[in-house]
């Protein structure tokens, strides 16, 4: 059986760089013509009226889903491409002999470009920590790899522009530097499993992502790609309904009333709510994108969208391999937070 | 020939047991596949992306699944 990838795959360098940039072109195209498309084809050849309810939701819905789906393709491509460059080993190596502090800072800047899987949080953890790098520098990276994602950081760009996206990156990595530190400062290592410290590495180590051909990294960013948007989609879809339903038929007061930035319990809330639910970070950005547009402020809904990334039960269930339930228990209540501080610092600034 | 699959059981592991099986079975070798689902284990060659796989002791690749194609190419590297 091969995949669309590997059919894909080209005969020489020419065809790969040629079919690359004819790719990139229609993807320019496409997004250049969507929302005129969109327009023409509900005002003008469905005569439905843009200014009423029903016309302003589905063109909302039809140009949102499309744009979103393009900028997700564009962006998880691009990304896991220029990642393929980075490894968790070449991290590892970076981080050796690093002392906590500057480590911290160097562990929840390299989490947001390595390569990372939840799957691989613990085989990292172990391996993090049997080559000697301290338990709170680990965690740093742990906390920023999932906090401040590139696909995110990329969406935020396309939705909202320069402000919002540094402020999310900033905020991300100050929280993953400053939980790391502070956990790192408990002296937590009697919280993590012993056997952790027992494992003894193996004599080789391979790089895994050294050596690969142009080829397969590209293979790599379309596999990436149709993963993450099989795996979000439905995510997606109830976000972007839900934003073509509050454009059409929510009143625009309801949430400025009850939500508002002056409320002192919605960053709260909204983490509360954020926790339970698990989804990326590109997953969640359809319906910011919703609620920012029907007035809730930012810092909330960056609040929001932190806790829905960077918490989340099945990461928890799977750390609890390596961690003890204090630790684990230290981690969330120190992670959240600093997710509820960043919101209400961000409430504040932006309110003013 | 010894081949281990390094993985948890997630989704990518199960995928490279698959692919590893079909390039076994397009070479035609005498090999015994084993998974390694155990983390101390796993981390104990080295691997920290996982899915990883190992042949007689040595990892041959980690971090991602990978076509049956490269799968032959790498096993039959390993049996010249």
């Amino acid at each position: 059986m091969t995949s669309v990838a590997e059919r894909l795959r080209p005969g020489t360098p020419t065809r790969r760089w040629v079919g690359l940039a004819a790719a990139g072109a229609i993807w320019a195209v496409l997004y250049q013509a969507n929302e005129p498309f969109w327009t023409w084809l509900i005002r003008d050849a469905a005569g439905m009226d843009l200014t009423g309810r029903a016309g302003s939701a589905v063109l909302f819905f039809c140009a949102d889903a499309v744009k979103i789906a393009l900028l997700l393709v564009g962006i998880i491509f691009v990304v896991t491409v220029l990642r393929s460059f980075m490894s968790l080993e070449r991290t590892r190596a970076m981080l050796g002999g690093k002392r906590e502090g500057v480590g911290n800072v160097m562990a929840a800047s390299l989490g947001v470009v390595t390569p990372f899987c939840s799957c691989s949080a613990v085989p990292a953890f172990i391996g993090f920590v049997a080559a000697g790098i301290p338990i709170g520098v680990t965690m740093s990276f742990l906390i920023a790899s999932p906090l401040v994602n590139e696909i995110a950081i990329g969406l935020l760009f396309g939705m909202f522009g320069l402000g919002p996206t540094l402020l999310y990156v900033v905020a991300g990595l100050t929280i993953a530097i400053v939980a790391g530190w502070i956990l790192g400062r408990l002296g937590v290592e009697k919280w993590v499993e012993p056997f952790v410290f027992e494992t003894r590495l193996g004599g080789q180590v391979i790089d895994t992502t050294a050596g690969l051909s142009w080829d397969d990294r590209i293979q790599m960013g379309v596999e990436e790609v149709a993963t993450i948007l099989r795996k979000i989609w439905p995510y997606l879809l109830v976000g972007i309904s839900l934003g073509a339903l509050i454009h059409g038929w929510a009143p625009t007061d309801f949430f400025t009333t009850y939500a508002n930035a002056s409320n002192p319990l919605g960053v709260f809330v909204a983490v509360l709510i954020g926790v339970p639910l698990y989804s990326n970070a590109a997953g969640v950005m359809p319906l910011v994108q919703s609620l920012y547009g029907a007035g809730l402020p930012m810092g909330t809904l960056l609040a929001f969208m932190m806790s829905v990334v960077a918490l989340s039960l099945p990461e928890m269930i799977l750390l609890r391999r390596v961690l003890k339930p204090r630790l684990i228990a230290t981690f969330v209540g120190v992670v959240g937070t600093g997710i509820v501080a960043v919101g209400y610092l961000f409430n504040i600034v932006l309110a003013h | 020939m010894i081949i281990k699959v390094l993985g948890p059981g997630c989704a990518n592991c199960k995928n490279l047991e698959r692919v590893t099986r079909e390039a076994v079975a397009e070479l035609g070798i005498d090999a015994t596949i084993e998974k390694v689902e155990d983390y101390p284990t796993i981390v104990g060659y080295g691997v920290m992306s996982t899915p990883g796989l190992v042949v007689d002791e040595h990892v041959i690749l980690s971090g991602r699944v990978p076509t049956v194609a490269q799968v032959r190419e790498l096993l039959a590297a390993v049996q010249s």
